[in-house]
Parts: structure tokens; sequence; C-alpha cells
């Protein structure tokens, strides 16, 4: 068997529900810390306030990708229809003015350009997929998606320090602290 | 729960404001917990008695009716249908328009009654979005095999091909397979994506071994920090916000087909809304269909409460009464507009020897759904599944009338002709009918039914601010109680 050297994660602390965990976060976001994360079952709104944390930057990536829909969708239809295989059909011609008769596929193709910024442009901002995270080695972390609210402060945050961090969460109200542990 | 507490505190001098209290979502007062087991329990339990009585002949049908019915067309050809006549659209398309239909009040649920807050919709979005993909799945088949040698289907793509032809982008047939195939990927994306964290409250409920290596995959290692779970809302909304034109456009595009011929009968502006609200109309009559017993089945009803039902059955009364005054607008304006070849178009559709697929449409669709005006037809889950079954088959009716009775009396008499479906287009359609159901069977045994988070989400005591009147004693307002019917006694 070989010997495994662990490298410390963070702490990990239970709080009792939304609420406590909403005054919590504003405090640890007082004391200055910058890694960490709260954990809940749901989405709290209005926690992202509380955590000192920006508005997502998703809308910006998703407006571009539904331009690059909509331009997509004009040149597909004016290059094949006016440059390739100009045929005049309906009784309309093949020029810039069939404009009109393209906004379908234009609407259509923002749509889904937009559709799939959302999904890889998510993915991308909450980097995952992954296999494995130090969290997990928990043993209460698994509450998290059922009913359980956890703070975890890193220890790759400048401010940590092993009896300080842990005496803030028990400040704060936190449970069941926990030194969460990676194996290196 | 602390509801009724506000008036416990020291008395307010000013006049206090009476407050209607809201109508809860989850009865019984149910914890986090109880709401993880019991949706998890649906799928981790072993399946009811009734699943297996539903799933082992649906899944059979499917298999004769698709699987043997589409190798029997393909491999014989496309005559074998009924419409080798001038009623070239025949049942294929009828059933297509169905199928997509039925699409819509996944979406609607999902995305509109999202961006206006509704939050009912949490107990109900994951089924409801289930069912939009099984139907849009069930819907693609007619127009593929309806091209006539399916293994052409690529020619609607605009792809270079070997003749040089590029498609027609005007055309709506082309615009429908943009917006069919949009609808199907968007509507997948945000089934998936409102789904991870759900796989992931599984994945955490698993013992080692291959199922927690599954869900864990599709679960994508989501974690439930707030740093993900603000991507996460602003992801949810934009596909709420992408989907919501979308889901108006797939159905306005599908009446462009028939909207944008010469066809008395067809050629009207009405057709893009009337679509709309039909196909949300028929969407929510199938969900009821679906959700109904399946509440019994797996004892949801704290989750899926008569409000639920109560709000679903009044939306299939608004949108019932907006398709009646479709058709009645549609009469008028053949009547008014003076085109004598409009005039019979109709007069054909209400007199002719398909009077009776009007007849059933008008009844199904029209008058049926007026009942739902009595509250006591609403809380009435027997009157509510009888109306929500003669929706279902009304508006197939629906299609069939708008399809069929019209293409059956075109311009030249030399083309009429009185359409009947052979036995391999009802075969077709029947093994649709068995595919979406044994699709939805699977989806119970292996998905979670219900958004759990978002269900946890609309308690009241995860708002992280329920419990702030505790510091301010007293907010000058009353909380009235509201009526609950449950509670009631019923």
């Amino acid at each position: 068997m070989s010997t495994t050297r662990k490298r410390v994660y963070g702490y990990l602390a239970e709080f009792k529900n939304a609420s406590q965990l909403y005054k919590a976060a504003e405090k640890v976001r007082d004391a200055g810390f910058k890694k960490w994360d709260c954990y809940s079952p749901y989405p709290i709104h209005g926690l992202d306030g509380a955590m000192g944390m920006k508005r997502s930057i998703l809308p910006w990536f998703v407006f571009f990708g539904g331009m690059t829909g909509t331009a997509t969708a004009f040149s597909l239809a004016y290059s094949t229809q006016v440059i390739i295989y100009p045929t005049i059909v309906q009784a309309k011609p093949t020029n810039i003015f069939t404009i009109p008769a393209y906004f379908p596929i234009m609407f259509e193709l923002t749509v889904l350009f937009s559709g799939f910024t959302v999904l890889f442009g998510l993915l991308a901002l909450i980097q995952l997929p992954r296999l494995n995270h130090p969290l997990f080695a928990s043993k209460q972390f698994h509450r998290a998606t059922d009913d359980g609210f956890f703070i975890a402060i890193e220890a790759r945050d400048p401010q940590f320090s092993p009896n300080q961090t842990r005496d803030l969460l028990a400040e704060i109200g936190g449970k069941n602290i926990e030194l969460v542990e990676e194996e290196d | 729960m602390a509801t009724t507490t506000h008036t416990a505190h020291e008395p307010h001098t000013g006049v206090k404001l009476p407050v209607l209290e809201r109508e809860k979502l989850i009865l019984s007062g149910r914890s986090y917990h109880w709401i993880t087991d019991r949706i998890c329990g649906v799928l981790e339990n072993r399946q009811p008695f009734i699943w297996w009585l539903l799933f082992i002949p649906s899944a059979l049908i499917a298999l004769i009716g698709v699987g043997g019915g589409l190798t029997h067309l393909v491999s014989t050809g496309v005559g074998i249908w009924g419409n080798t006549n001038r009623v070239m659209w025949g049942w294929p398309i009828v059933n297509f328009v169905f199928w997509i239909g039925i699409g819509h009040a996944g979406t609607l649920i999902s995305a509109i009654l999202f961006l206006t807050r509704q939050n009912w919709r949490t107990s109900i979005n994951r089924a409801a979005e289930a069912m939009t993909i099984f139907a849009v799945m069930c819907a693609g088949i007619f127009p593929a095999f309806h091209v006539g040698r399916v293994w052409f289907a690529w020619f609607l793509a605009p792809v270079p091909n070997a003749n040089a032809i590029w498609q027609n982008f005007k055309s709506p047939l082309l615009w429908d397979v943009f917006a069919v195939s949009t609808y199907f990927t968007i509507s997948l994306i945000f089934w998936y994506l409102g789904m991870v964290p759900d796989l992931a409250t599984i994945r955490d409920r698993c013992k080692p071994g291959l199922r927690r290596i599954l869900y864990g995959i599709f679960s994508l290692g989501w974690r439930g920090g707030n740093r993900q779970w603000s991507h996460y809302e602003m992801a949810y909304l934009l596909l709420a916000a992408l989907s919501t034109p979308l889901v108006l456009s797939v159905h306005s595009v599908v009446s462009f087909d028939f909207a944008t011929s010469v066809v008395p009968g067809w050629h009207t502006t009405i057709f893009p809304p009337y679509f709309v609200a039909g196909a949300i109309f028929g969407g929510f009559a199938m969900v009821l269909t679906i959700m109904v017993p399946a509440r019994f089945i797996y004892g949801l009803q704290d989750l899926i409460t008569m409000k639920h039902i109560d709000n679903m059955a009044k939306i299939i009364l608004l949108t019932g009464t907006i398709v009646g005054y479709a058709y009645l607008m549609e009469l008028f304006v053949a009547f008014y507009s003076g085109a004598i070849y409009e005039m019979d178009a109709f007069k054909f559709r209400i007199a002719g020897p398909y009077w009776w697929a009007y007849l059933a449409m008008m009844t199904c669709n029209v008058i049926s759904p007026q009942v739902f005006w009595w509250r006591s037809c609403r809380e009435n889950l027997w009157v509510v599944m009888i109306v929500a079954m003669f929706v279902n088959v009304g508006m197939w009716f629906e299609r069939f009338v708008i399809i069929v009775t019209t293409l059956a009396r075109m311009w030249l008499p030399g083309d009429w002709k009185t359409f009947s479906p052979s036995p391999q287009d009802q075969l077709l359609f029947i093994g649709t009918i068995g595919l979406f159901l044994a699709l939805f069977m699977l989806f119970l045994r292996f998905l979670p039914c219900i958004n759990i988070a978002e269900v946890k989400w609309a308690m009241r005591e995860s708002d992280p601010h329920h419990d702030d009147h505790l510091e301010h004693p007293d907010p000058g307002t009353i909380v009235e109680a509201a009526y609950q019917h449950e509670l009631a006694g019923k």
C-alpha cells in the first residue's frame, strides 16, 4: 500500500438554514475572504450580494453567440438564394429585398446559437464538467444537494489560517466544522 | 412554518393592512429531506405493478407500430399510405401537427411561466418538458418519412449536394425544418440543464457503483455552490427568455405551411395565434392526462396539489375559449369576405362528408372545457381527466379538419377525393402513442420527475429573509388565511 500525502482543501461548516447561511455569508465577505463558496440545495436569491459577487457575465457571451447565429442564417440564405442559386419562386426577386422571407430562419438560428452559447458558456463559467472535487471527500457534503447549507473556505485564500478561520466559522454559527483534505 | 405569527406582537398604532396569505405550493409542511426522498423515491424504489402494466404494452406497441410500421413503409414505399391522391398531406401531417402541438405546454410551463414568476410551475415543469421532448420526437417521424424517400431526407439540410441545388429559403417548409429542429435542440438543452442539480442529488444518494458513476457523469460534477448557482440561474433565465419567443414561433411557422398557401380555408392571417393557442391548449390537456394519474401512483399529492390542477384547468378553459373564438372568427371572415370559395370551404367542413370531424372538434375543444367555469368541476379529478381526454381527441380532430377537409375539396373538381387512412397510417400513429408513453415511463423510472431544487426554492422558508420579521416585529400588515381546500378537509 502506498502512502498518500494529503493537502488541506479548506474548512467546511454547516449552517442551519438559508437565512443563517445568508447572514454568515455577509460576515465571511466582510472578513475579506475571496476563495470561498456557499453550498445549498437550491439557489438562494440575494446570496450573490451577501457574498460580494458580481452579476454573471453569461448574457454577454450569449449576445455575441446569438448575433453569430443571425449572421450565419443571413449569409446562408443570401449566398445560396442570391449568389449561388438564384431562383424566382413565389414571384419574389432574388436580391436583398427578399430579406423578409429569410427572417424566420434568421430568428431560429439566433435562438439556436444562443442556446448553445448558454450551454457551453455556462459550463465554462462554472468550470464543469469535472470528475471529482476535494469537497466530495467530506462525510457531510452529500447533504448539500439534499437539505444541508454549507460554507467552505479554501486554504488557498491568503486570509486563511488554520485556527482563526475555524474560530470565525464557529463564531458566525457554523456547526460540524470539518477540515477537508484532498489527496495530493 | 411561521405564517400567521406577524400579528402576535405589540399593538400597532395605525391601521393594519390586510394581506391575503399566499396559497402554499407544498402542502403538509414538508421538509427539504422529505421532498428529496419522495421525488428520488419514484426512481429508487421498485416500480409499482401498474408501471409494468403500462410500460410493457406501450413498448410493444411502439416496437410494432413505429419499428415494424416504418420498416414496412420504407421497404415497400409510401404508396401504402392513404395519401396517394390530392389529400397528399393526409394523415402523416395531421399527426405531425398534433404531436408538435402537444410539446408546446412543456415550453410554456418551463419558460413563459418562469418569466411571469408563476412559482406553481416548479412542481410540473420537469414532466411537462420531458413530454415536450418525447412529443417532438414522435412528431419528427412523420415529416421525415412523408418526404417519400427517407434516405433523401438530408436534402432538407442546407448542405451542398451533387445536384448543386440549394433549398428554397423563402419556403415555409424549410422554415419548419429550422423551427422544429431548433425547438427540439433548445428544449433538450433546457430540460437537461434544469436537471443537472437534481441528477447531483440522486448521485449523492447512490451507493458506490455503476448507478453512481452514471448519475455522476450526467450531473457533470455539480456541487451546488453559489458561484455555480449564480451563473446557472442566469443561464436558466436566458434559456427561458430564448424559449418564449421560440415556442411562439414554432407553431406560427407550422401554421405558415398552411397560411401562405392559396387554398381556401388555409389562407388566413388568424392561423399563427390560433395554432399557438391550440397547441398550448392541447399540451396542457396532455400534461393533465399524464400527471393526474402519476401523482396518485407515486403519492405526490403534497407536491402536485389541487391548486396546480386548478391552475391548469383554468389555462385549458382560457386557451379553449381562444380556440373557440378562432373557429367562429374563421367562419365569420369567410362569410364577411364574400369570397365564394372561402365560404364553400367552410360549408363543406361543417356539412360535408366530414361533418362528424367538425362536430367532434367543436364539442371536444370548445364545449367540453367550458365545464371548468365551475370550481366543483376543476376540483373533481374524474371530470378533469375526462375533459383532458376530450381535448386530446378534439385537438387531433382539429388538425384532421384543417388538413383533410381542405385538401379533399381543392380548386379542380377532378382533384376531389374522400380521404381514408390506410391500415399502415393507423398503425404508425398508434405506434407513436406507444412510443410516447413508453418513453415517459422510462423517464419516470430513471430521471427525477419533479424539479427537486426548484420545488425547494419555491417554499417559504427558502427565502433567506423569511424570518426577518423576527427582528422587525411589526410590519404593519395582518395576514389573512386564504382558502386552501386540502386544509379545509376535502
